[in-house]
């Protein structure tokens, strides 16, 4: 008696599972499938950059180089003032992470936290710095940083850095907002100011959504393409990513050069990325970025 | 000075207080003004790095000014020479074209991806990250990649081979350089896709349970829960999407110059050419103004649409 009903129970379960089985097997094959679609072109950069170039378009494809062809880096590292590019590369993301993540941070509190008259009406400036195109401030910009000679220097790239970032902010903004405010009044009651409660308060809560600005202006300027092109003449005064651009006119259809090229670009950002990655993810979920 | 000091004495022990709370008052405007100091780099910012460019950017549109030449002004000439000038209806066309297939397929596929990486599959987090780098990577380092995927004898043309299907030369052929890059762009979905995740993970489950109750399958839950809870950020998505489309330049640039024949000319990259290889700033700030006035009206747009179909599901207090 007992042992039917458990057969009975078990045939069940069984269809069940195999249903569940084909099911879970089918997401992991599109996951793992559509996340090697995603990574492709990195793979293939990679794999081109250590080929030789009479071996590019062999049938069928080599897929792990061997032995690996390390002197393609060479030939493209000597082929621009590349130490140059980096260096200057470098400068610019490095002053820039630190400024626009200080001073956007700060902003962000004085609009998430102090109260004064014209708080809220300002706050519609950044989000109208955040809507409308950059292009049209392009051109006067340029033309004032003619006027202070700046032009094919590093400055236009790393003053407008000092005064906070429009969308930055508005990250800040939003997750400052979800932070309970008794946490400050009770700071307050205790006599600190507001530099006090945002330094010993508000950031030690805030370290993945600051991580998150901070992997944004990592990326954006260290990829910055149309601000160092216009800003910066001289070849030795170029960033990498613009200096790059000549590899394009340069080598062509050397394919296996190019792909050299684009590793030393994008391998610092992999890195980065898998550094903050953990901070990253979080902060993104808890700013909860919403209309 | 001495007048004050006067006057002070006979009041003698009601002067304190008074003064006291005259400076507890101002103590206290101080206080509520205090904000200024952690806005005030933005502002300052605001001031002369947008406001004034803006109007700047304004006056600049009027006037002839070729670099190197004194600039003189010409009233409209500058809107009715673009309003005529081919190149300028051909690059709004071009960015157009582009916009009208990168923003609705990046936003269906970054959902897509996004719904994916919500399931419990282990190792998790390295499939995210691998979903994610390309979207780290973009901007010239893709670019470089993607010339070589699209080359007559690259990647993409070798997988269609597989299926016996002989690939265009998608940069180099007028009909398919657009749509060369507007494939390449999906692979730069990650920003929209790590939006749609952090909203994802906010849905209440309880109305997920809700709908199965009701008897509701897969698609239903999609369809009745998922997709109206997550109407703000696909609006965010769209609104961010298209401001964006519509200043595309960098691959443009890099990949094919504008070309074959214009067939990659976009507006940011026209009004580049204007500005900084023809050096006609003032037209080029025409064109900029005209970009700008599509992008408002785009957006403006989208907001009046919002209210037809965004769901909010509270208001934010004040």
């Amino acid at each position: 008696m007992a042992a039917t009903t458990a057969g009975v129970e078990r045939r069940r379960p069984i269809a069940l599972r195999a249903f569940r089985w084909t099911r879970r097997i089918l997401l992991y094959l599109i996951v793992v499938g559509g996340s090697f679609v995603y990574m492709y072109p990195v793979f293939f950069m990679l794999r081109t950059s250590l080929t030789k170039e009479s071996d590019l378009y062999v049938v069928p494809p080599i897929i792990v180089p061997l032995p690996p062809v390390w002197e393609n880096y060479a030939i493209m590292w000597q082929n621009g003032p590349t130490w140059s590019w980096i260096k200057n590369s470098l400068i610019v993301v490095s002053f820039s992470v630190v400024a626009e993540t200080v001073t956007s941070v700060s902003v962000a509190y004085g609009f998430a936290r102090t109260r004064f008259a014209a708080r809220d009406k300002l706050f519609i400036g950044v989000l109208a710095t955040m809507m409308l195109p950059g292009a049209v401030t392009l051109i006067p910009r340029w033309l004032i940083f003619h006027r202070l000679d700046m032009i094919d220097t590093l400055w236009p790239l790393l003053i407008p850095r000092l005064f906070g970032t429009a969308f930055y902010i508005f990250i800040m903004r939003q997750f400052f907002l979800t932070l309970p405010r008794e946490l400050d009044d009770a700071a307050r009651i205790d006599g600190a100011s507001h530099l006090q409660i945002l330094r010993k308060v508000v950031i030690p809560l805030s370290v993945p959504a600051i991580a998150t600005i901070a992997v944004f202006s990592f990326m954006n300027r260290w990829n910055d393409f149309l601000e160092p092109l216009i800003y910066l003449l001289r070849t030795e005064n170029l960033t990498l990513a613009v200096g790059l651009r000549f590899f394009v006119s340069r080598f062509g259809t050397e394919y296996h050069l190019l792909m050299a090229g684009a590793m030393l670009l994008i391998v610092p950002m992999i890195f980065a990325f898998f550094l903050a990655q953990k901070q990253f993810i979080r902060g993104i979920a808890l700013t909860g970025i919403k209309g | 000075m001495a007048s004050s000091s006067l006057s002070a004495k006979p009041a003698g022990l009601r002067g304190p207080p008074a003064r006291l709370s005259r400076w507890r008052a101002f103590r206290k405007w101080i206080a509520a003004q205090e904000g200024w100091v952690f806005i005030f780099p933005w502002v300052v910012g605001f001031i002369l790095l947008d406001l004034g460019p803006y109007i700047f950017a304004l006056i600049i549109s009027f006037l002839n000014w070729d670099v190197g030449r004194p600039p003189s002004y010409i009233g409209l000439r500058n809107y009715q020479a673009a309003f005529t000038d081919p190149l300028v209806g051909k690059s709004l066309w071009n960015t157009a074209y582009y916009t009208l297939f990168h923003v609705p397929g990046s936003t269906i596929i970054a959902f897509a991806v996004a719904g994916l990486l919500n399931q419990r599959v282990r190792g998790m987090p390295i499939w995210r990250t691998m979903y994610y780098i390309p979207s780290v990577t973009s901007g010239v380092g893709m670019a470089l990649i993607w010339i070589w995927l699209f080359a007559p004898r690259g990647a993409m043309n070798g997988m269609l081979g597989w299926f016996g299907i002989e690939g265009p030369r998608w940069l180099t052929s007028t009909t398919w350089a657009m749509p060369a890059l507007i494939i390449m762009s999906f692979w730069g979905v990650g920003s929209s896709m790590v939006i749609f995740l952090a909203g994802l993970q906010g849905v209440p489950q309880h109305l997920y349970e809700a709908a199965e109750v009701d008897g509701g399958g897969w698609w239903a839950k999609v369809r009745h829960v998922t997709i109206p809870m997550m109407t703000p950020y696909i609006f965010l998505s769209l609104i961010l999407g298209v401001i964006g489309s519509f200043q595309v330049v960098t691959q443009a640039l890099l990949m094919t110059e504008g070309g074959p024949d214009n067939a990659t000319l976009f507006i940011l990259l026209y009004i580049w050419i204007m500005g900084w290889n023809a050096f006609k700033m003032g037209y080029a700030a025409s064109i900029s103004w005209i970009l700008f006035a599509i992008i408002f009206l785009a957006t403006i747009v989208q907001f009046l649409g919002a209210r037809r179909w965004v769901y909010y599901e509270y208001q934010e207090p004040g």
